[in-house]
């Protein structure tokens, strides 16, 4: 599937998390299509393409925090795309000195 | 006539929430915290264990059944067979996707956190201090030989 142009939603999940967390590096791949089979996406017609998403981010925001509330953080900055159509954020959240500790 | 302090307290502590779109009735809230108490472990998930109907509820089920948690410790709720709990559980947890996890009404996370933990060790070192699997003797793998399967 062409991921080249980020649509409107993905656009607007960097925008609101480059503002949250000042990311070192921040990743967002758009899964949508992988998930368009789904009960809950057939039943929108195959979603609107932009459901799914991975996003990656490395941020020292994030230090001194577990995962738990990492993906708080990220969820609450994102709730109003949650709640207009967002459906599922596969989210990878590390800090700076993570990432450099292991390279995987 | 006496004001409703109580109920109008409550909804000021609900709206406070970040995913509290709605106001969870104090039944419903109930039936989830019941719910959550009828297994040590409880998943809230998307299909049933047999029949996932999403990867990631899948891959929560693939990940508790290689830690040998076993059935009779474990219960899981199909929101999709049910609406009022898929919007409810998702309040009641203030986290906004399915599956999520609970081990001894403790919420653990989702699916990214529960393949992390995973991949850590955390959960199986976490399951074995519920006294949930016992502690493993790696008995399968042969000496010298460390299975490792990183991606």
């Amino acid at each position: 599937m062409d991921t080249a142009t980020p649509g409107p939603l993905e656009t607007s999940i960097r925008e609101k998390l480059v503002q949250l967390v000042q990311p070192a590096s921040i990743t967002i791949s758009n899964d949508s299509w992988q998930h368009r089979h789904h009960a809950p996406m057939r039943a929108q017609g195959g979603g609107n393409g932009e459901t799914h998403f991975s996003v990656q981010i490395v941020s020292d925001a994030f230090k001194g925090k577990t995962t738990m509330q990492r993906h708080r953080m990220v969820f609450s900055a994102l709730s109003e795309e949650l709640s207009q159509g967002l459906h599922s954020l596969s989210l990878k959240t590390k800090t700076t000195d993570e990432v450099e500790g292991s390279e995987s | 006539m006496f004001r409703p302090a109580l109920r109008s307290s409550y909804a000021l502590i609900r709206s406070a929430a970040p995913f509290a779109h709605r106001h969870l009735t104090n039944e419903a809230r109930s039936a989830i915290q019941k719910a959550i108490n009828s297994s040590p472990v409880v998943l809230f998930m998307k299909g049933t264990p047999q029949l996932p109907e999403c990867g990631f509820s899948r891959a929560v089920v693939q990940v508790l059944d290689l830690h040998g948690v076993p059935p009779e410790k474990m219960q899981t709720y199909n929101v999709l067979a049910d609406q009022e709990l898929r919007s409810g559980i998702k309040e009641f947890s203030e986290w906004p996707t399915i599956p999520q996890v609970y081990v001894n009404g403790e919420f653990l996370g989702g699916c990214d956190i529960l393949l992390g933990m995973h991949q850590s060790g955390e959960l199986e070192d976490l399951l074995v201090k519920h006294k949930i699997i016992s502690e493993e003797l790696p008995t399968e793998t042969p000496q010298g030989q460390t299975k490792v399967s990183e991606s």
